[in-house]
């Protein structure tokens, strides 16, 4: 559906943020897409709605360049980036001046959101906080019932209620033949929800698999009397959590920020693990 | 090797749903929440609570009513029963019994202390 190709991308006089980056984003997922910061994950977000153009590569939307920002394919896209101005105009005038964008769009689902986040349509947006401002591009984006939904730190400025709320209303989103991008560093926020992992690195997609290989391939967890050679990753030497090949294991949960630090330290071992099942992956 | 894991959520799930059968708050024959109530209840990706709905599946715990929904099966608390019974008795049971060893508690203890609660709640 979302098809990242041979893409590149650099500010103005400074190191390449992306380079040859190739990614394929389906309908039914919620993908995760992790990386320290300054890694470019809100960079190819942008690349991906038409925000900013790539230097070389492309980014389709069903075979539609992005690039071109045809009205047609951006109205099945809604991005919520972490930072963002929003007009000194009332909730329910914001809703009216932004729907007609967006042919899908649920009022009903709007208003109920907005009531859920214990907001008022009469709500002045510019005199709200920082994360009622957020909750109200929130409940927009997942009203527009756009094929497409990029997040970028959508917990970041949530109380601890609404992130609840949140994580509820994404469970419910997801099969509706939606497909979501959530880019975040507040993993124990998401990681219940997320079923497919997108590590950058080093301006590179350095992993890329569904939570399902992940999960068969790797054992996450404390061992006590661990065999030296079948540790691939070690928080530390004494009593850590690491990470196993599986073998005949039995299944745990997977450990997103293990996962994640793991494969920043040892990314090559942790790959080559998981490149003998059978999902097939593409790093 | 000895590990202390955490379980996989759609197993997590599968207990969530064995608790409820087992206290008879789903009743058998019942009608059970849908994969994406599941979803939406415990927070997860619904690909997640799907699994665990296959699971239950494949173990006869629910079976599926094409256009309806799930339910609980003819004998479903039954099947619960000897699922958390087998689950007593091969993996809790066997690190219950490592316990007393290393602490040197004998059956008679164990014995007396059950008996003792037993009191007490009368």
């Amino acid at each position: 559906m979302l098809t990242v190709r041979q893409l590149s991308f650099n500010y103005p006089n400074s190191r390449p943020v992306l380079k040859s980056i190739d990614l394929d984003f389906e309908t039914g997922n919620i993908y995760g897409l992790f990386g320290k910061n300054g890694e470019g994950k809100s960079t190819l977000m942008k690349i991906m709605t038409g925000l900013l153009f790539p230097k070389s590569g492309t980014s389709t939307l069903h075979g539609d360049n992005v690039k071109k920002r045809n009205a047609e394919s951006l109205q099945h896209v809604f991005f919520v980036p972490e930072d963002f101005e929003l007009p000194s105009l009332s909730i329910a005038t914001f809703e009216k001046v932004q729907s007609p964008f967006y042919p899908k769009f649920s009022k009903e689902k709007f208003y109920e959101l907005i009531e859920e986040f214990k907001l008022y349509p009469t709500n002045i947006i510019s005199k709200l906080s920082f994360g009622q401002k957020k909750k109200v591009l929130m409940a927009f984006g997942l009203s527009t019932n756009t094929k497409v939904l990029l997040l970028d730190e959508p917990t970041n400025g949530l109380d601890i209620p609404s992130k609840s709320q949140f994580r509820k209303v994404m469970a419910s989103a997801v099969d509706e033949g939606k497909c979501i991008v959530i880019s975040t560093h507040q993993v124990r926020d998401l990681h219940s929800l997320i079923n497919h992992v997108v590590i950058l690195d080093n301006a590179s997609v350095i992993f890329d698999q569904p939570l399902e290989t992940v999960s068969e391939g790797l054992w996450f967890g404390k061992a006590s009397n661990p065999d030296e050679s079948s540790i691939l990753y070690s928080e530390s030497s004494f009593g850590g959590k690491t990470i196993l090949a599986r073998n005949d294991m039995e299944e745990t949960e997977v450990d997103l920020e293990l996962l994640f630090n793991g494969v920043l330290s040892q990314p090559n071992k942790i790959n080559a693990i998981l490149k003998d099942f059978h999902h097939g992956p593409r790093v | 090797m000895d590990f202390d894991n955490g379980k996989p959520i759609y197993l997590q799930i599968v207990d969530f749903f064995y608790e409820n059968i087992l206290m008879k708050r789903w009743m058998e024959d019942e009608r059970i929440p849908s994969v994406r109530e599941v979803a939406m209840m415990v927070e997860v990706n619904p690909n997640t609570a799907i699994r665990a709905f296959n699971h239950l599946q494949d173990l006869e715990v629910i079976y599926n009513k094409r256009g309806i929904g799930y339910f609980v099966s003819e004998d479903g608390y039954t099947k619960v029963l000897d699922i958390k019974r087998r689950e007593f008795m091969e993996q809790m049971l066997p690190d219950v019994f490592k316990k007393m060893t290393l602490l040197n508690i004998s059956m008679d203890d164990l014995k007396n202390t059950y008996n003792q609660q037993e009191n007490e709640k009368k």
